[in-house]
């Protein structure tokens, strides 16, 4: 082999390798961890109904006959919300669950003209004008997805970004153990 | 309707260029290389469709047509008429158009400016551009459509991310991008020299040009960008290192080596190999800029709808780009490069191979740092995040020697010197700059070697090509370049010697002593702006013996989508900025606020201005 046939071929393997690794991170999603966290109770918080206006204590919406509660913040500008609707619609379907949204920094109007628009899966919405509640339940942003036991008030799972097939399914699973 | 008639161009668009390709391969392999005018006429009427297609989508926007899917995602009906405009390009769909326009304006310059070069030289040039802009058409017609069509029509679009509203950021992207289009412009003409072997100094003198113009557009929206975020992300400083930004420094470092060795090229027929890797790896680095930041793998303030099966087309495009690359120039290049034979080690041809060496390793620093995560993660599942401190850390040691070598690297003729007469002026800066030095020094409590060598480096620098601007021996454009240049790093290190910053939570009617100056918050007022609310701040700094200076620093809470940010109020005056920026902490009540002085500011960008402004002078003289 000449010396040009050896560089050739060790650039093509550099670039091929580059190419792999390249390729390899495109697929991971580095944006949206799927975080388990440890188990912790969920902070109490009283603030307003999206439609009535009316104060309301979050606590007093666990409903100790049914197994869970979702809480699900989002936003009428978040895209990614838009995405994760039908999965909430399709979980608005299940008997055992009530879900309830937290409406983070969002224009009124907008939010009642979402719902409107892509169906309202949640049984109860509250507002979060200001994104505080958000910061005292630990949320990073919207979407994200909580999973509450009702019988201790713990939150046992939390999905950060919007819900996909996956994580649906993890949700399904969890309702119906 | 318009977005119809955008996206049907598109798609004769492609047929164009299937067309363009299939008639110059055909020229070019005919007996007689002939260039007909009808190949010119056809890459026209492919430029016409692309700019029809860019005016209908510009249309949507300023009629904002929600039923586009990219105008609904990015504009509202409150928007003003500049940032509907600029929101065209605002977004993924849309830039990638703009890349496309300016893609067959550039090819179609090309054609009309090179009529005296060689036939087959010039039919393969197209060859290469239209495999680019064909992969360019495919990507936008199938992955990221920025006509896709929405019903029912939505009454109101989603908005541009506030941030954007800016003018700076407004015209950062096409700037950037003819930069960048500039460069594939190299990369398909140099592939078509090597095929052709006619890589020699007539090639070098007609791509000359196109180097330049991509080299000055290209630093002129590095520059924008930082511009943009020095105003508008309030953190006060111009380059933070971010990966995205990187990304277009990369390019950068490479143009500037390719601007040296393509006057070696011409001049002395020497260099030929190094300047087409340079060619190539500037085109590379460009797209591959272009891949990471659109295919999420990067995450910064730059970040656009993250889409895989886009990052994946990107990726495979970029790589199928770089292999026929490669495999051309290894398997048609005829090495017949010789050391000419008068070759002496101190001449001009040493000194652009040195500025090529700082070049490259100033590139693969860079490089390093901004791979380097994603490597580390592929492989190990680790993450880190590269800052600062490791540019600072690898770039300063070798910023010294850089800086002295380009004192006087510049000076040295073609061929041979002679030295008697460099020795009395460079001992006499020398000794003007380590006075200098030492008062800045021991005025100013600098307490580390690398900034007092730095500092004194620097005005070496700056001395010698002062000098240098009254000598007939330089070239002009050049001695105005590396001027400016000096200018560049000097103010670049004093700002970053000599900023203060002052950062406290106040509310209404608090007065703070900082160094030796009184901040004062005297009040905040509420506005109603067109898109936007408006908390104006009102500060007052009052430092002894001297004017008292007044801010109005800015709140602004858009409506669509609701986002905040923070406009700073700066007092720019020629020796230093003052700076104030104020966020909202609690109930509209208590205030972060932020101060900053910041000596010779302004003189980054007058100096970058100044350094772009020597590249256009060398084109004129051409």
């Amino acid at each position: 082999m000449t010396q040009k046939n050896i560089n050739f071929l060790i650039t093509t393997i550099v670039i091929i390798f580059i190419f792999f690794i390249f390729f390899i991170s495109l697929n991971k999603k580095n944006i949206y961890t799927n975080e388990e966290i440890k188990i912790k109770n969920i902070e109490s918080f009283k603030t307003k109904e999206l439609f009535s206006g009316n104060i309301i204590d979050f606590t007093s919406l666990i409903d100790k006959k049914k197994k869970i509660t979702v809480l699900n913040i989002w936003a009428s500008w978040c895209l990614p919300c838009r995405d994760e609707h039908e999965f909430l619609m399709e979980l608005s379907k299940i008997q055992n669950v009530t879900i309830i949204g937290l409406n983070y920094k969002d224009n009124k109007d907008n939010a009642k003209s979402f719902i409107k628009e892509f169906g309202n899966p949640f049984d109860i919405i509250l507002i979060d004008d200001k994104g505080l509640i958000s910061i005292d339940i630990g949320a990073y942003g919207v979407p994200e997805t909580y999973l509450i036991n009702n019988f201790d008030k713990k939150i046992i799972k939390k999905y950060i970004g919007p819900i996909d097939n996956v994580k649906f399914k993890k949700i399904i699973s969890l309702i119906k153990l | 309707m318009t977005s119809q008639l955008g996206h049907f161009s598109l798609i004769f668009c492609i047929f164009f260029s299937i067309f363009i390709i299939f008639q110059s391969i055909n020229f070019f392999f005919s007996k007689k290389i002939i260039f007909k005018s009808s190949l010119l006429s056809l890459i026209f009427l492919q430029l016409f469709f692309v700019i029809v297609s860019f005016l209908s989508l510009l249309t949507a926007f300023l009629y904002s047509d929600f039923s586009n899917v990219t105008v609904y995602n990015n504009s509202h009906t409150s928007k003003p008429l500049f940032y509907k405009i600029s929101g065209v390009w605002g977004n993924h769909e849309g830039s990638l158009l703009l890349w496309l326009l300016v893609l067959t304006l550039f090819l179609f310059i090309f054609v009309l400016s090179s009529k005296k070069v060689e036939n087959k030289y010039k039919l393969l040039t197209i060859v290469f551009q239209e495999i680019i802009i064909f992969g360019f058409l495919i990507f936008i017609v199938f992955t990221s459509n920025p006509f896709e069509y929405l019903y029912p029509t939505p009454n109101e679009g989603l908005g541009l991310n506030p941030i954007l509203q800016d003018p700076a950021l407004a015209i950062h992207p096409p700037i950037l991008y003819l930069g960048y289009v500039g460069s594939s412009l190299i990369f398909s003409s140099s592939l078509s020299a090597i095929i052709n072997n006619g890589v020699n100094p007539e090639w070098a003198k007609h791509i000359k040009s196109w180097v330049f113009t991509s080299w000055i557009f290209l630093t002129l929206g590095i520059m924008v960008g930082s511009i943009w975020a020095y105003y508008e992300l309030g953190w006060g400083g111009f380059w933070f290192w971010d990966p995205v930004e990187n990304v277009s420094l990369m390019p950068w470092f490479c143009l500037t080596a390719l601007l040296h060795s393509i006057v070696v090229l011409e001049k002395r027929n020497f260099l030929k190999k190094w300047t087409i890797i340079l060619s190539i790896a500037t085109f590379a680095l460009s797209m591959s800029g272009t891949f990471l930041v659109r295919s999420g793998i990067l995450n910064s303030i730059h970040t656009f709808a993250n889409d895989p099966s886009r990052g994946l087309f990107i990726l495979i495009f970029l790589f199928l780009l770089i292999i026929m690359a490669v495999t051309i120039l290894f398997l048609n290049y005829k090495s017949e490069e010789t050391r000419p034979n008068n070759f002496i080690l101190l001449s001009k041809e040493t000194a652009v191979l040195i500025n090529n060496w700082f070049m490259m390793f100033f590139l693969s620093v860079v490089l390093i740092g901004t791979v380097y995560p994603i490597f580390l993660e592929v492989l190990t599942n680790e993450k880190i995040s590269v800052g600062a401190p490791f540019y600072q850390k690898l770039m300063v040691p070798f910023l010294i020697p850089f800086l002295i070598f380009m004192s006087f690297g510049p000076r040295l003729r073609w061929i041979k010197n002679n030295f008697n007469k460099l020795n009395f002026k460079l001992i006499f800066i020398f000794i003007v700059t380590s006075l200098i030095s030492y008062i800045i020094v021991k005025y100013s409590g600098v307490r580390y070697l690398f900034s007092t060598l730095l500092i004194s480096s620097s005005f070496f620098l700056l001395f010698n090509t002062l000098v240098d601007l009254f000598k007939k021996t330089v070239q002009f454009p050049q001695k105005i370049s590396h001027f400016a240049f000096s200018v560049l790093i000097l103010s670049i290190l004093i700002n970053g010697i000599f900023s203060k910053e002052f950062n406290s939570n106040m509310k209404v009617g608090d007065e703070l002593k900082f160094m030796n100056k009184t901040i004062i918050f005297k009040s905040v007022n509420f506005e109603e702006e067109k898109n936007y609310k408006l908390l104006k701040g009102n500060f007052k700094i009052i430092e002894s013996g001297k004017k008292s200076l007044n801010f109005i620093p800015e709140i602004r809470i858009y409506n669509q989508p609701v986002v905040s940010t923070s406009e700073a109020d700066i007092k720019t005056t020629l020796f230093n900025d003052n700076f104030i920026v104020f966020t909202l902490l609690k109930e509209d009540e208590i205030f972060n606020v932020r101060y900053q002085y910041k000596p010779f500011m302004i003189w980054i960008w007058i100096s970058i201005l100044a350094l772009t402004f020597g590249g256009i002078l060398a084109i004129i003289k051409k």
